[in-house]
Formats: C-alpha cells, structure tokens, sequence
C-alpha cells in the first residue's frame, strides 16, 4: 500500500525532517535540532506537532445519540456540556481497549479523536453499533495540529483572539482565514496547549504562521519522551486488546455515574474490577542509575520470579534520567517497590514510582 | 600516531605503537540521534574482532558497539559514560570509547581510509 502523506509533507522537509512510517503515514520522528532540543524547547517554549494522521470522526445527532453512545463509552455524556471533551476507550465485552480516544460534545453532534493506526477499524465497529440514521464522517479533509508548551496560548491567541478564554478540556469554533477551525485545550504533552482542526488546504500557512511568531515543528520523537515524562499511554505499548481501562490504571475515567447500571460494552468487567481491583497494573518505574529499559524489558521481583513487563522506556530529557511505565503484578505496584529489570541478560534495579514523572502545567479553572 | 581507520559497523580507530583507540564515527551519532546512555567493556577483559565491546542507546533504540580489532582493553572513556552527550559532541574527538592493546597489527590491513569510509557511509545512508 502507498505511504500516505499528511498536508503538512512539504513543509517537513523543508524543515529537514527525518521521516518515518508511522500507521501507514509518513511522519518526522525528528527535525534537524533533534529529540532532546525539541523535547526541551516544547516544555519551555512552544512546539508545533503535525497530528494529522489522528482520526477526526464526526457523528450527527441529537439526544438520541447521545443514548446511543452511552451504550459505548462509559461516560456520562448525556450530561455532557457542549464544547467539553472526555477521555475514553472503545472497548470489547471483555473490557479490552480497540483504541483510546477523545470524545467533545459539538453542537452538531460529537467529534472523537482517534488513534492513526486504529481509525479505520474504530470506524467499522462504531459504524456497526450505532443505528444508520446517524451520519458519520472520518473527516480525511482536515489536518489536526497541536501547540504545546507555555508560550502557546500567547502565540495562538495572536492570531486567533480568544482562544485564551478556553479552559482546559473545552474547544469551540474559531473563525480564522475565512474558515472555521474547531480548537480544543488539550494535548499529550503535558503542558498547556491546544489542538486545532483545520482544513488540508490552510493547514501549511496556518503553521508557517505559528512558526513566524516563534513555534517550532516538533517530531514523533519528542512527541513519545514528552508524553511519557508526562505518564502518559500510547496506544499499541500501554494500552491494547488485552488490556482493559482499570488495568491500565484509567479509573479516573469511568463516569462514576455509569458503575451503577452499566449499560456499556465491558461493563460487567469493568464494574467487578473497578470493585476487586486487577492482577496487573501499569506503574510508573524509574531505573536506578542510567539505564534504559525498553518496552518488553522483563520485570523480575528480588528473587527469580518475574511479575511484570516494561511497555515504554526512555531517558526522560526534562528529568534528566531514564524513565519506563510498565505492568506489574499488584502486590509490586506500591511506590517505592524494589524491582529488578533484565538488560542484556542483566538485572539491574530500578523502583516503582508515582506518574507523572513531570508535574503538569495545565491551565484549569480560568473563569 | 597512525592514520585513521574505519570499520563498516561505524567506528573509527587508531594506533599508537600497539594500542588501539577506538569511537564511534560522526556518521554514526548522527543516525543514531542523541545519545542518552553509553555501555563500555570492562577494564582487563579481552574482547574478539567483530565482536560486541559497548553499547550505546539514543532517545530512539540500543545499538552495539563493536570492536574492529581484538586485544585487550587498557583503558575506557569514563567522561562518556557520566555525561553520554558528549558522545554527540565530540564523536572523532574526545568522546573515544576504549583502547585496547593490540596482539595482531595486521587486523588494521583490511579496515577502510576516510576517503572509502566517506563513501560507504553515503552509500549506507542512502
């Protein structure tokens, strides 16, 4: 199949990106500054990610959709406000996550955000659930764009006044260039920023703005160190089929509202874990000195049984060390738990700690 | 000192009477982007032409450090193992990993020059 290419293409290479393929799209993993730079001038500026691969599915409906969804996700979203956004999964009876998603209320109806590598099969399954008088439509006409960092808010409000109204986890309709961008205060970074759809056709301009006003494109690359400081998940390390929401140590985003009835695919499973806890959970583990354990780095107890495995691992720029999450069996999950990871044959140690890694910046309660 | 050697697995050597001082080439750093942790062998350990002797991991991946030549290791680069991003900055330079104390001279013969080791490298890269 040919590699797909992102509106954003040209400008990468201009910019000296080193692509690689990512969910069938060509993406830069770094530009010329590298990983670390990037990573850095994102925490303390402001970085630019071209996002555009992500999934942007709208669906069209009223209450009754609403309803529908419910029988979904397990969210609250019939009381959901228009404009606010939720975290979710799109789970199986079983409670093991097809994708990780978020999830905003729109006037029109909902916009969910998907995974690039999931999209399409998120698609087929939610087009299978939900009744035909609903339209849907994964929108391959717009680009998604982030701003993270610190500065962002002051850069993107430049060109579009009033985004700095926006608290976190909120979007709205801007007008910008004769068109309409929908703007969310999200990100995967952990800091504060925004997420911006745009049509493919404005997309390069709107960037080559930001970047005249002091953004710069940030790689995949940084994109991964950046969320993980930020004890973030990724689809396909964190989170698969396998692994369900409460395993993954998502509680946080269960409605509270849904435990009682359930009503949603996973629910039965969900609700007995949610009351008995799981055998694994995912942890956040800082190895001892300089090491670098990797995803599928074997996680051994101090004597010879193993009881878990690194799903993501990396040197955390901003910490200034190595940093891994991974799962553990739950009797290890304590903070400060000594455990033994197997490099190269070796056991070294390193300990469980508690996520984020780095303390967020996200701006909550403006008005 | 005897002019600079390249092996195909990226590292660069030289000789000074029998000792060997061996790194990693720019070439190399680039490819492997920033690197973030660096593995050298163990002081009086004897390592194998061609064989494993580090390791280097980047924000990205691990990669081994192979030896071109085999011998003895006299001495190894602590400042690169304590500060890694040195290796990035001074990759032909002051970043060296270890040297070793040669036993056969004739293992340099088959490595390359700068002028064929320029070439491979764009040749690989590509």
């Amino acid at each position: 199949m040919e590699i797909k290419k992102t509106s954003l293409n040209k400008l990468h290479q201009i910019n000296n990106a080193k692509f690689v393929e990512f969910a069938g799209y060509e993406m830069p993993i770094q530009y010329s500054k590298g990983i670390i730079e990037e990573h850095k001038f994102t925490r303390s500026h402001s970085g630019i990610f071209d996002v555009s691969h992500m999934g942007q599915l709208f669906i069209y409906g009223n209450e009754s959709l609403a309803e529908e969804l419910e029988k979904i996700f397990p969210l609250d979203l019939k009381n959901l406000k228009q404009n606010s956004s939720k975290y979710s999964f799109l789970m199986n009876e079983n409670a093991g996550i097809y994708d990780d998603l978020i999830i905003t209320k729109i006037e029109e109806g909902f916009l969910i955000i998907l995974n690039a590598a999931c999209k399409d099969k998120d698609f087929e399954i939610l087009s299978n659930l939900l009744s035909s008088k609903f339209k849907m439509n994964l929108d391959n006409n717009r680009s998604l764009i982030a701003i993270q960092g610190p500065k962002s808010v002051e850069i993107l409000n430049s060109i579009i006044n009033g985004i700095d109204q926006l608290n976190f986890m909120t979007g709205n309709w801007f007008d910008s260039d004769n068109q309409k961008l929908f703007i969310t205060r999200s990100g995967y970074t952990g800091e504060d920023g925004f997420e911006i759809s745009i049509s493919n056709d404005k997309a390069e301009k709107f960037v080559e703005n930001l970047m005249e006003k002091g953004a710069q494109l940030i790689g995949l690359g940084a994109r991964d160190t950046l969320r993980l400081e930020a004890g973030l998940c990724l689809y396909g390390h964190e989170l698969d089929i396998n692994k369900t929401p409460v395993e993954a140590n998502l509680r946080w985003a269960i409605s509270k509202s849904r435990l009682s009835n359930g009503g949603f695919i996973g629910s039965k499973k969900i609700i007995d874990q949610m009351r008995d806890g799981s055998n694994q959970i995912r942890v956040g583990i800082k190895p001892e000195g300089r090491l670098i354990a990797r995803e599928k780095t074997k996680i051994f107890d101090d004597k010879d049984k193993q009881i878990g495995e690194i799903t993501s691992g990396t040197f955390g720029p901003s910490v200034k060390g190595p940093i891994a999450m991974g799962y553990v069996d739950k009797e290890f999950s304590k903070v400060d738990t000594k455990i033994f990871l197997e490099v190269r044959g070796k056991r070294h140690p390193a300990n469980i700690c508690t996520l984020p890694f780095y303390k967020k910046n996200y701006v909550k309660g403006l008005n | 000192m005897s002019e600079v050697k390249f092996s195909k697995e990226h590292e660069w050597i030289t000789l000074e009477g029998d000792v060997a001082t061996i790194g990693i080439t720019k070439h190399a750093t680039e490819m492997l982007g920033d690197i973030v942790f660096a593995e050298l062998p163990e002081k009086g350990s004897n390592v194998e032409k061609d064989g494993t002797a580090g390791v280097v991991e980047s924000t990205k991946a691990a990669s081994d450090v192979y030896t071109p030549v085999s011998g003895e290791v006299v001495d190894t680069n602590q400042a690169i193992v304590d500060d890694p991003s040195k290796i990035n900055e001074d990759p032909e330079g002051s970043a060296w990993f270890f040297k070793l104390k040669m036993k056969d001279q004739s293992e340099m013969d088959n490595l390359m020059n700068k002028e064929e080791y320029d070439k491979f490298a764009k040749e690989s890269a590509s």
